[in-house]
């Protein structure tokens, strides 16, 4: 068990250090300057000051150290958790504008991820061998997980928000209110959610539904599955097997589709101007804010690191076939 | 009579047709017999073991009657078998080794079966007959994995007889185990018939020479139907049938040593059963053919509990 894990938590570490380093390569060597567009935005128009601002901007960020310099100096502050300062909110730090958007990011991942492979996975179990809901269900199915997140995002913003009018389609509470405890808010903030959910929700919840429903079909014609069946056990405690062996692999295929996952609700927060991360992204994008950027990505590299770790925790006190077999190697 | 089986069809679907791989084969099995099925390779051993019990999606109930105890079993209908099962026709499958749910510890899979099936899980018993296969009680608290092969073959034998089953199927249980293990299976399960776990049994093996070891009676089939039955010293020292005793000359010692001989050695191959050819299906390969045998040989008791289809017989 300790070496299984001592081995996990080194790729991970190795993982990480590798993102780290490709991250804090990414700006320095990408098209653009920051610093120039700083002093674009200041408008200053006296060349006198335009230097000074330069040499000013060019200190703080560290541009003029050498390269190994630079790096040896992004780990140290990593460590302190400063990840620079934003050029797009500067003089703002980073962590700061970061922190305050993750809360939404999670708010809308966290339910859409686990609600949908829950629900997902229940429905792809019943509907396994029922002959109506496979010809039915089955095909809207695969269209939901066809569907770019983009488009259905777009469709459904369009008729839920703009022809029907019942949720709103943009940002992440109403636009007369400030972030506070109220009611009012707290029911803005609610309705605001629910399209940007409902559309990451839709599409992993047909995915999750037609993996488990191939799954099950697949463990309906184990061995297992046919001895029980030749002993006269009633379908519900077969069905029962298959699924909880079924749902084995399913852990594992949550582990492989968290980054697209993630992917996915960067999309959907650009469509609805949902003020999550992606909409950081998109937003340190067009202000050329490279830390503000490298941060994001950081963060999220970290945050599905440690969603990986979690999900090989959990599969581990789930499945006996690899404890067992850990334990035989410990012992 | 345990089992009478009458003129029994069971024919797979396929793209390209039916099948026929039981074509009409009718015998009975008395109360305590074990009957030795052999055969060659595709004669329709497992579809007449997995008939008596549960057929697969593809088999169909195309004729005759098989009747458990005075009782007829409705092998046809899927539902209405179940109450048979377990309780009155029970199976040890050829894949022992993964016939085990992988992810519960066994004794608690046995016991919701057991207690799925209304039966109430009697724990002295089953730890009584665990001793009997010299399984020790604390495989019940491991998962399969855990289990070497001859153990996991063991765990199911107990498992499958646990309800004390009329008749015991057991298909091919042998082939994957070395020569002393094979023999093992086979006292275990002579065993099981004599403390009265299972009444009587249908042993299906390629081994004529195992077969022998442990069945009263064989029964050899050929492409679908029955070639020759009768009580297994006669089957082995007196065959009428020419394909039995082909098989039987092609082993050098009759079920003394050599019990990992398989059939092998006559030339040729049986009929595409898929659209088989009139007359004795043995006609291609059979050194005795004549004009007669474009005609179907129907199954004649030569002498008391001796069946031959062969019209030299
Ligand atoms: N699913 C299937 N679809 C079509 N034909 C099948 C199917 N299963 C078996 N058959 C055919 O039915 C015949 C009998 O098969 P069966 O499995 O009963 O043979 P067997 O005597 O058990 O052979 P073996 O000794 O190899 O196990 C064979 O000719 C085979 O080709
Ligand atoms: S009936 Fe004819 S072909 Fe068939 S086994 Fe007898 S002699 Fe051979
Ligand atoms: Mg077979």
């Amino acid at each position: 068990m300790r070496r299984y894990f001592g081995r996990k938590l080194l790729v991970y570490g190795l993982t990480f250090l590798v993102a780290v380093t490709v991250n804090w390569m990414i700006p320095r060597f990408m098209p653009g300057d920051p610093v120039q567009s700083m002093i674009a935005r200041a408008n200053v128009s006296q060349p006198a000051a335009v230097e000074a601002m330069r040499a000013h901007y060019t200190s703080l960020f560290g541009f003029d150290l050498p390269l190994w310099k630079q790096y040896a100096n992004f780990w140290a502050a990593l460590f302190r958790g400063d990840l620079g300062i934003s050029v797009w909110l500067f003089p703002t730090p980073v962590t700061d504008v970061i922190v305050r958007a993750v809360p939404y990011t999670l708010a809308l991942l966290v339910p859409a991820i686990l609600l949908s492979w829950w629900a997902g996975n229940r429905f792809g179990a019943f509907a396994a061998r029922r002959r109506w809901l496979e010809n039915t269900a089955l095909p809207v199915g695969y269209v939901l997980t066809a569907t770019p997140y983009m488009w259905l995002a777009i469709l459904m913003a369009w008729g839920l928000g703009v022809v029907a009018g019942i949720f709103p389609v943009a940002g992440g509470y109403g636009f007369a209110l400030r972030p506070g405890w109220s009611a009012e808010f707290l029911g803005s903030l609610a309705l605001h959610w629910v399209l940007p959910f409902l559309s990451l929700f839709l599409v992993a919840f047909g995915g999750w539904a037609i993996g488990m429903r191939n799954m099950i079909i697949y463990e309906l014609e184990a061995d297992y599955a046919n001895y029980l069946a030749a002993l006269g056990a009633p379908r519900r405690l077969i069905r029962r097997y298959a699924f909880r062996n079924a749902v084995l692999p399913q852990i594992t295929g949550l582990a492989l589709q968290l980054g697209v996952l993630v992917a996915g609700a960067l999309v959907t927060e650009i469509v609805f101007s949902y003020p999550g991360l992606g909409h950081l992204i998109l937003q340190a994008i067009q202000n050329q804010d490279f830390f503000l950027l490298q941060g994001t990505f950081l963060f999220i590299v970290v945050g599905v690191l440690i969603a990986n770790f979690v999900i090989d925790v959990v599969y581990v006190l789930v499945d006996p076939r690899i404890r067992t077999g850990m334990g035989g190697e410990a012992a | 009579m345990a089992l009478r089986v009458n003129d029994l069809r069971v024919h797979y679907r396929t793209l390209k047709g039916e099948v026929k791989a039981l074509d009409g084969v009718t015998f009975e099995v008395g109360d305590g017999e074990i009957l030795g099925l052999a055969g060659e390779s595709g004669c329709g051993k497992t579809t007449l073991g997995k008939s008596l019990i549960r057929m697969d999606g593809r088999m169909r109930h195309a004729g005759g009657t098989a009747e458990l105890d005075g009782a007829e079993l409705p092998i046809g209908d899927d539902r209405a078998m179940d109450r048979f099962r377990f309780r009155e026709v029970s199976i040890i499958p050829q894949y022992a080794m993964s016939a085990m749910n992988p992810t519960r510890k066994i004794g608690r899979m046995v016991d919701e079966l057991l207690r799925a099936r209304g039966a109430e899980p009697d724990g002295a018993e089953l730890r009584r007959r665990l001793d009997l296969v010299e399984l020790p009680h604390t495989v019940l608290e491991r998962y399969p994995i855990e289990l070497s092969g001859g153990m996991k073959q063991r765990m199911v034998m107990v498992i499958s007889t646990l309800l004390d089953p009329s008749l015991l199927i057991a298909d091919e249980i042998t082939s994957a185990l070395d020569v002393s293990t094979q023999k093992a299976v086979a006292r275990t399960l002579t065993e099981f018939r004599e403390r009265g776990f299972v009444r009587s049994m249908v042993f299906i093996t390629h081994d004529i020479s195992l077969t022998y070891q442990i069945a009263d009676t064989i029964m050899v089939m050929y492409a679908g139907k029955l070639a020759e039955k009768a009580p297994a010293d006669t089957i082995v020292t007196r065959p009428r049938h020419p394909y039995t005793r082909l098989l039987i000359s092609s082993l050098p010692e009759v079920g003394v040593r050599y019990s990992d001989r398989r059939l092998s050695g006559i030339p040729g191959s049986p009929p595409a059963l898929l659209d088989p050819p009139a007359g004795c299906r043995f006609r291609d390969r059979c050194p005795l053919a004549f004009d007669r045998c474009a005609e179907e040989p129907p199954a004649v008791e030569v002498a008391p509990g001796h069946h031959v289809s062969c019209w030299r017989s």
